[in-house]
């Protein structure tokens, strides 16, 4: 069965969202710039785990943070739990311990605990000096501008990857808009990031190739240069797919920026509005779209 | 609420160890009126001075009265509250493990002497010792916040090993002697040879101190760290300005007598 928001379908179908294990990072400075610089730092070139050994993304700029400066959170994700620390570490090694005026402090009160600045303080080289504040400890490294503060201990948890949806639409220009607002709405929904270029992926990939050294392809299904020429499914009047796809900490938080985005692509101009997933046999999480719009669609 | 009323003015020491939340728990007045106390030389109990009205419920403890001759309240208590309107006497919340002290007074020396967790707040003045380490003792204050309103003596922190002590107003000579670790932060002035023989830790001050030899000037920063301690101590009632949460700091380090990696941080005023 079908579900029409303001003249756009949405498909009776789910996203196929993989377990994944995730922290929060807080990153201040002297001023919005330089935490703003750090924590794009932080999170380029993890657009995807194939290619990037994890996936992040900015979450929020912070109202409030632990030492009262600008700041942003950065939500980072991995596959496996052995991997989050190793991408953590070499993440705030380099691109947060190196930045201007940056403090670094955990986001997340998790039980599973990972000793990263306690790791990171060994660049001190035995002039590090550790505090305790409020029962967190904090370890201050000399570094050549001054000194870099960051929490010894970062929590982590259970977290979801890989939600999606697709925004099939009649023209680039259509669908880049609606993809555009639907990321606007979604960046308001708190434990998510979307970890591609603006939130937004073009190339959307299935998971085999005839190549045998590749791992994933180009999606050739929802390519409109190839319609005729393999088993399409993209329906007629549609020139343009751009997805999005959704890290979460927690399936909810998921679910409500995909309820968000999808609402908010359902514009004139957009024919369909699907998700990918692999038959449901591959990933532990379904988000069906009909489900999470049960509630929230306009009259 | 258990309330205790000293009865008469005391001419002898009374140690009462037995003040305490721990030693309180689920007893009525009258039990709590026969735990022991020491008065001079002679065992007494401790209804023969206070009168003691209420029962244990919440963990708080009130404590009225001259009692600057009553030592020992709160030692090693573990949880609760206790309230001193008045003056105290010596060994306050000595080697206290949790929980909270409030004074609306002036305390004796050795004020949470050796404690290993908690806060206690002296709305007055503290002696000598405050946090510090008795004699013979490998270590001082050993985690918990000492907040003092007034000023404090001699030996303020000595031999800490973590924690952060808080004064508003002046201390004596020896601030931080043989400091192991942990923080103490002087907002008025510091008195003689502050930091000797520090091993490791942090002693702040926003006057310019009279150092010893054995420090070096390293630099003057903004040491991100200071937000956050200083946070903390106004969420815990200290009076800290907005220029010194975020103002800059000359650092010197030392002890080079000892390990000298240690530190004294001094507030530039401009």
């Amino acid at each position: 069965m079908t579900k029409i928001v303001n003249g756009v379908e949405i498909e009776d179908t789910f996203a196929e969202a993989f377990k994944m294990w995730g922290a929060r990072v807080i990153i201040t400075a002297k001023n919005r710039k330089w935490a703003l610089e750090a924590a794009t730092k932080m999170t380029g070139f993890a657009t995807s785990v194939i290619g990037c050994k994890c996936e992040a993304g900015i979450e929020a700029e912070l109202e409030e943070t632990p030492d009262g400066r600008p700041g942003f959170s950065v939500l980072l994700f991995t596959p496996s739990k052995s991997d989050l620390p190793k991408r953590l570490m070499e993440r705030i090694g380099q691109t947060v311990m190196t930045c201007p005026t940056t403090a670094c402090f955990n986001g997340l009160d998790a039980p599973d605990r990972l000793s990263i600045g306690g790791q990171l303080r060994y660049f001190g080289d035995g002039f590090q000096m550790s505090k305790v504040v409020n029962k967190r400890r904090f370890w201050r490294i000399p570094v050549m501008e001054g000194e870099f503060l960051i929490e010894e201990k970062f929590g982590m948890q259970r977290s979801v990857g890989g939600g999606n949806f697709l925004v099939l639409g009649e023209n680039v220009d259509v669908t880049l808009e609606a993809t555009e607002r639907a990321v606007e709405a979604m960046q308001k929904v708190r434990g998510i990031v979307l970890p591609f270029p603006g939130g937004i992926v073009r190339s959307g990939s299935k998971t085999r190739s005839q190549y045998k050294f590749l791992i994933a392809s180009t999606n050739d299904a929802y390519c409109p240069t190839l319609r005729g020429a393999v088993k399409s499914e993209l329906p007629e009047g549609v020139n343009s797919v751009l997805e999005i796809v959704i890290d979460g900490l927690t399936v909810e938080a998921v679910e409500e920026s995909t309820r968000v985005g999808v609402l908010a692509a359902c514009i004139p101009g957009i024919r369909r509005i699907t998700a990918g997933n692999y038959g449901g046999t591959l990933g532990q999480f379904q988000i069906h779209l009909h489900k999470v719009l049960e509630e929230g669609v306009p009259a | 609420m258990i309330t205790l009323k000293l009865k008469e003015q005391l001419t002898i020491p009374l140690e009462t160890e037995v003040i305490s939340p721990d030693q309180f728990l689920a007893k009525n007045a009258a039990e709590i009126a026969h735990l022991p106390v020491v008065h001079g030389n002679q065992s007494a109990e401790l209804g023969d001075f206070f009168t003691i009205t209420g029962a244990d419920g919440d963990g708080e403890i009130h404590v009225e009265g001259d009692l600057g001759r009553v030592k020992g309240i709160g030692t090693e208590m573990s949880r609760g509250r206790i309230t001193i309107e008045g003056s105290v006497g010596m060994h306050l919340g000595a080697k206290m493990r949790g929980g909270e002290i409030i004074v609306h007074g002036d305390t004796g020396d050795w004020a949470g002497a050796e404690m290993h967790g908690g806060f206690i707040h002296v709305k007055g003045n503290a002696g000598h010792g405050l946090g510090g380490a008795y004699r013979g003792s490998p270590r001082g204050m050993n985690r918990g916040i000492i907040l003092v309103d007034g000023n404090a003596g001699n030996e303020t922190g000595a031999i800490m090993r973590r924690g952060l002590i808080a004064v508003q107003g002046n201390v004596g000579d020896f601030a931080g002697a043989f400091m192991i670790a942990g923080t103490l932060i002087v907002f008025g002035s510091l008195g003689g040879r502050p930091g000797a023989g520090i091993k490791r830790g942090t002693i702040v001050t926003f006057n310019p101190p009279e150092l010893l030899p054995s420090f070096q000037y390293d630099c003057l920063y903004r040491p991100a760290f200071m937000r956050l301690v200083l946070q903390n101590l106004r969420e815990h009632g200290a009076q800290v300005s907005d220029e010194q949460m975020t103002g800059y700091y000359h650092r010197y380090s030392g002890d080079f007598n000892a390990l000298g990696k240690g530190e004294i941080l001094v507030y530039d005023k401009r």
